[in-house]
């Protein structure tokens, strides 16, 4: 027998329920739909963050990084992502360890590998962390045409600023914003990226001589390589972003083979790929990538080297290969127990041609602000002090472009000359790659390149497929 | 059964069951509605960072989900029920199909039409651009090699599942070991195809022609007498094959046993008077068996096509698409997140879902001369 | 005399028939082992040293022979390493000693590096087996991976790295319910289906049978999208619903041809007693559709603790609820050569899909039977 009854009973039990709750009045109601506007706003941080200091973006007394340290903002969370990960990740969370336990600001920095995918997905669902890591400043200009990113103007004076960075810095933070200009984010760490790195005991041992130009590096190469081995140790796999190593050999020899101006052109889009000066650096480059007995593994295992592992064979006893060109970050991804100075140093990627001096190509990561919100903003203004990167400065494997830096607190002694270098010289343009637009610099730029050294496509074709993706 | 006996006693009962009934049927479902978005909102709303927290979150999603599902179902059929029977009979069904559909038409159907709509459009979804997205996918060298690649997928990866899933039904058949044996080819079934990328990716490792090789392929290439390849990365189109390869051990598991299941159901007297009749194994296979399971073997097919035509995972995690071997799901994924350009992503999905329709139509004609509907 | 021709057939054929059976073992072994053969390799591997994985393959476990070194010494000043040159009593050009030459007594001479800084090495070809066997590596992308770093005062210290053990819960926070309501949903429509006349029906089922094949590609923009205005990206929540709807169509189709199978006089005579359709879904169809429940649920679960593509598009954004498999994906990318890491991660990922596939086979096999063609 099947009674409805049954059914009926459980009914009756959740109308008295309900009538009761109903009687129970208004009181409960209201809860209820408190707490649903309470969930509403995106990414509120944890509750408590509210309720004390005010919550008034105009209250407290001093800047926003002394207001932290006082104590105003304890208890908050400040969010953020970027691209790096892994021992990278572990040395950012350390040297901002200082500042959180001084601070109570818990700063929760989660990188992705998937980093320029997702990080449009969030954008673009209003859900963004608080603070983003971008190494790229054209990746990051396509949300400050958006009007996503906050304006640090908005509460760090442009005279704070100039104290702080070298004015070429400030520059490279202003995009173009729907309604002008934009402060987009403040410099964290940079590195410099024309050098080559090579073994230094068995280099000495061996009885070579570092090269001061392209013909010496060229004639070095080519001695190594009659000494029965192979001379560069080169690797541009890097997951989706495979090729950019490629890419920042391109602007390196560009920056030695053209003038400033045309390497600012070509960054703008308006000196095409196909124009003979980028295809001269490209076949510069290829001299070296591709000549036989040149690269180790040869052609085939560039494309398919991480460019993490690819300096490892250079730490083998006897080394396998002897140079190897990459920026300063690269000493993350040494083999344990390697000792700066002593197993390994670098020397300035020679000039080509005297014209153009000895320019220095860098990159850099800019952190720029999706949520404006006071524990926010004493974050970033904690970035622009040199501080914010002492552990790992200490730790290596960044350099810093704040002013406030100290140059004792390298603690490895070969990046402490690079920052020198650095500071000393004449010429310096930003990563090329990093400035293009999103499509190009961290899209058809980088898959082009690995199309060509994998020999999917020629040259011309991978060039001009470049300059048919740029947007415009 | 009893409240309807009872409000035939008299006009006032009637009165009391019959408003009792209206508002339940308004509170209630409202009630249940409020309850369900709240824990909605709730879950929305939660970030776990502790793995206790975690747990208990996925206890209580599965409370609220479950929970509230079953509940609504029982509301909804409780307010059908309590109408009168002519209007009970007309609308219960929809209370049972309603809320599986309402799903289907949110995530599938209208989807289909809400991206062909959005491929009209350009990158930002603002102007409208008609065609030129298509004529984009189909002009551009990238998106060629994504369809030269799927193409491969289909011919080799398909036909490869479909004979081994066959040739090792054919054996197991035939075997001692037969459980055992199926278990193991079909385990791949079970890895997912981001492991599965890692493991091959094993096998498929180089090193230096110098050092000792510790991928399998590359050692027993050494082993030979040969130089060590990038396996994935060279020779292109060939590398792709590599790709292929992988899913070839992954779907084969599912085509033997379906195809066991088929064998087996092959009349024993078939077989032996064809064996009577004097025709070797391989004429009993070619003769009997094949037609005999052609109808499996089609069904086999088209989904191993379909999932060929769908492949993703194995791609992105093993090239992410470099050297040649984008397929036209990864060449989505690239247009749709990383570049952020949703028309053309779009007209790439468009295009997916135009070269399934063939295999679409093959099941509805399926499904309606089968079915006695 | 003449009973003796077809004995000797008779074993010739019995002869055949086991030569027979040898090769279809034989060639079915054969096949077993290419299919068992690269989990086997990362299964191995992920017990060794981060050393013995870079330096040797994973068969290198089982006792073979290899040149072990017998002696080292640095290359002779005296020699000129572009001409041929004498080194332990044997002659010969550089690039054959750095090829290795052997010598008759069984010997191989070996010059380590280049021109500048060689070194010889004198080995034997001995029998060994590399079983240095660890636990390490499970402890490492369990437990996190250690950093060693520098403090600014000099000193080093150590740090501890992410670990799988979330990810592993978020797996399972995102599969259980993302299995349990597609199934309940469902199990209603197939009933709805199978048991009930309504206008529109036939209409209806062809929709769930043409969804059936549809490319999850298609709806990922849209959903997107309204996920952006339901502020739901990144949740949990998301991922259940998504799995939810694309799902349906499966579930439903398999659903419903066993529902539709059920013998249609219990049903008849159920209905004969009075009870309704829900009464009838909940009391009868439902405890007799166990089977078909719980391969479907096997199948449901097994594609989304599997799944890749739908978390890293509507979790992908938020790393705090990264499921398994986009960590692995992300180890993959990051971590390179780390191959002792990555076979242990994946290894971790297999685990819990290989418990519920052998365990619960018979079921999942049912469900592929029953018509599987997802969409």
């Amino acid at each position: 027998m099947y009674k409805k009854t049954h059914w009926w009973s459980v009914l009756a039990v959740l109308l008295v329920a309900v009538i009761v709750l109903a009687a129970c009045g208004g009181g409960s109601g209201e809860e209820t739909t408190e707490e649903g506007t309470t969930e509403a706003p995106p990414t509120a941080t944890t509750a408590p963050a509210k309720g004390e200091g005010g919550g008034e973006m105009a209250g407290g007394e001093g800047s926003y990084y002394e207001r932290a340290l006082a104590g105003e903002f304890k208890g908050t969370v400040v969010t953020m992502t970027g691209p790096f990960t892994d021992e990278d990740a572990v040395k950012f969370n350390e040297s901002v360890r200082e500042f959180e336990d001084a601070t109570g600001i818990d700063i929760q920095y989660e990188g992705s590998k998937e980093f320029e995918a997702t990080i449009s997905i969030r954008v673009e669902a209003g859900d963004a962390p608080d603070i983003v890591d971008f190494p790229q400043p054209g990746l990051l200009g396509t949300f400050v045409k958006q009007g996503k990113v906050v304006d640090v103007r908005a509460f760090l004076s442009e005279e704070y600023l100039r104290q702080q960075y070298n004015q070429s810095w400030l520059d490279m933070a202003t995009l173009e914003g729907p309604d002008g200009p934009v402060m987009a984010g403040v410099w964290h760490r940079f590195n410099a990226k024309s050098l080559v790195w090579y073994p230094k005991d068995d280099f000495e041992a061996a009885g070579y001589e570092i090269p001061t130009t392209w013909d010496e590096l060229i004639a070095l190469s080519d001695q190594i390589k009659a000494d029965g081995d192979t001379p560069w140790c080169i690797g541009i796999e890097s997951g989706a972003a495979t090729g950019w190593p490629a890419t920042d050999w391109m602007e390196d020899i560009m920056l030695r083979t053209t003038s400033l101006e045309n390497y600012d052109k070509w960054v703008r889009g308006e000196l095409p790929f196909s124009s003979p000066e980028v295809k001269h650096a490209a076949e510069l480059m290829a001299q070296i990538w591709f000549t036989e007995g040149y690269v180790y593994g040869g052609r085939a295992a560039i494309a398919t080297t991480f460019f993490g592992d690819a300096p490892a064979p250079m730490f083998e006893e006897p080394p396998k290969c002897w140079l190897h060109r990459q920026g300063n970050f690269i000493t993350s991804f040494f083999p344990e127990g390697v000792q700066a100075g002593v197993d390994y140093d670098f020397f300035y990627f020679p000039p080509i041609d005297e014209a153009y001096g000895k320019p220095w190509l860098v990159a850099g990561d800019i952190m720029a602000m999706f949520n404006d919100r006071p524990e926010v903003r004493a974050v970033m203004e904690y970035f622009t002090r040199g501080e914010a990167l002492k552990g790992w400065l200490a730790a290596g494997g960044a350099l810093s472009p704040h002013k406030d830096a100290q140059i004792d607190w390298y603690g490895d002694p070969v990046e402490r000359r690079i920052a020198e270098l650095v500071q000393d010289a004449t010429a310096f343009r930003f990563d090329g790659s990093d400035l293009m637009p999103g499509e190009v610099g961290a899209g058809s730029f980088w898959k082009a390149m690995t199309d060509w050294v994998s020999g999917t496509v020629d040259l011309d074709t991978a060039l001009a497929e470049i300059d048919q993706s740029w947007p415009r | 059964m009893s409240a309807q006996s009872k409000t035939r006693k008299t006009p006032l009962d009637w009165l009391v069951a019959t408003f009792g009934r209206l508002a339940v049927s308004i509170v209630v479902p409202v009630v249940i509605f409020g309850v369900m978005i709240l824990g909605f909102q709730w879950l929305r709303a939660q970030t776990p960072s502790s793995n206790a927290q975690k747990a208990l979150l996925s206890l209580v999603a599965i409370v609220w989900g479950v929970g509230g599902v079953a509940l609504l179902y029982v509301v909804m059929n409780f307010v059908v029920e309590s109408l009168p029977p002519r209007l009970m009979r007309l609308l219960q069904p929809y209370v049972f199909v309603g809320p599986a559909m309402a799903i289907l038409g949110w995530y599938l159907a209208l989807p289909t039409l809400r991206t062909f709509w959005i491929s009209l459009h350009d990158r930002t979804g603002e102007r409208f651009v008609g065609l030129a997205n298509y004529v984009a996918v189909f002009t551009e060298r990238a998106m060629f090699e994504a369809f030269r690649n799927n193409l491969l997928w289909i011919l080799f990866g398909a036909t490869f599942t479909v004979a081994f899933g066959l040739m090792i039904a054919v054996l197991a058949d035939r075997s001692r070991f037969e459980n055992i044996a199926k278990s193991l080819i079909f385990m791949p079934m079970a890895i997912s195809m981001v492991g599965a990328g890692v493991i091959w990716n094993f096998v498929y490792e180089v090193r230096d022609v110098n050092s000792p090789q510790i991928g399998l392929l590359n050692a027993i290439v050494v082993a030979l007498g040969g130089e060590p390849q990038a396996w994935t990365a060279l020779v292109q189109p060939w590398n792709n094959l590599f790709l292929i390869v992988v899913m070839i051990w992954m779907q084969t598991g599912f085509a033997m046993v379906i195809f066991s299941a088929a064998i087996k159901g092959i009349p024993d007297e078939l077989l032996e008077a064809a064996r009577v009749d004097g025709a070797n194994e391989l004429q009993v296979f070619f003769r009997i068996m094949l037609p005999y399971i052609s109808g499996t073997i089609i069904t086999v097919l088209t989904t191993v096509v379909i999932f060929a035509l769908k492949i993703f995972d194995i791609v992105q995690v093993m090239t992410g698409g470099q050297f040649g071997t984008h397929v036209i799901a990864t060449q989505f994924y690239r247009q749709a997140f990383t570049n952020q350009n949703k028309g053309y992503a779009s007209a790439i999905a468009i295009v997916l879902l135009i070269t399934v329709i063939p295999v679409m139509i093959y099941n509805l004609r399926h499904f309606s001369e089968e079915e006695a509907f | 005399m003449a009973t003796q021709q077809p004995v000797q057939r008779k074993q010739r054929r019995n002869w055949r028939k086991l030569w027979g059976q040898f090769l279809v073992e034989a060639s079915l072994f054969f096949l077993v082992l290419l299919w068992t053969i690269p989990t086997l390799g990362i299964f191995i591997s992920s017990f060794r040293t981060p050393w013995d994985i870079q330096t040797s393959g994973w068969w290198t476990v089982l006792p073979h022979r290899e040149w072990q070194v017998v002696e080292e010494f640095p290359k002779p000043e005296n020699i000129d390493p572009d001409g041929v040159m004498e080194i332990a009593g044997v002659v010969g050009t550089f690039e054959a000693f750095r090829q290795g030459i052997e010598t008759p007594d069984g010997r191989r001479i070996i010059w380590i590096g280049n021109k500048r800084l060689g070194k010889i090495q004198i080995q034997e070809l001995r029998w060994t087996m590399r079983t240095d066997f660890t636990l390490d590596n499970y402890r490492a992308v369990l437990g996190g991976k250690t950093f060693e770093l520098k403090a600014p005062d000099g000193s080093t210290f150590t740090v501890q790295g992410d670990n799988l053990i979330g990810a592993f819960l978020n797996s399972l926070t995102v599969a259980v319910p993302s299995t349990v309501i597609p199934i309940l949903i469902a199990a209603f429509a197939a009933y709805g289906f199978a048991w009930m006349n309504f206008p529109g029906r036939r209409l209806l089922f062809i929709l769930v049978v043409a969804l059936l094949v549809v490319p999850l590609q298609i709806a990922l923009v849209p959903i997107l999208q309204d996920y952006v205005k339901l502020n739901l990206n990144g949740t949990f929540l998301a991922v259940w619903l998504a799995h939810t709807g694309f799902g349906l169509p499966l579930a439903t189709y398999l659903l419903f041809n066993y529902i539709r199978s059920l013998p249609r006089d219990i049903l008849e005579s159920a209905f004969i007693d009075g009870a309704s359709h829900f009464t009838i879904f909940t009391r009868l169809v439902l405890p007799l559709s166990v089977p078909a429940l719980a391969s479907f649920a096997i199948f449901q679960f097994l594609w989304v603790w599997n799944d890749y593509l739908v978390a890293l598009v509507f979790i992908g954004a938020k790393p705090d609820v990264q499921v398994l498999t986009m960590r692995i994906a992300e180890m993959v990318g990051s971590r390179g050569n780390d191959w002792h890491l990555l076979t242990a991660g994946a290894f971790v990922s297999m685990v819990l899909p290989l418990i519920v596939f052998f365990s619960l086979q018979r079921y999942f096999v049912r469900g592929l039977l029953a018509g599987s063609v997802k969409g």
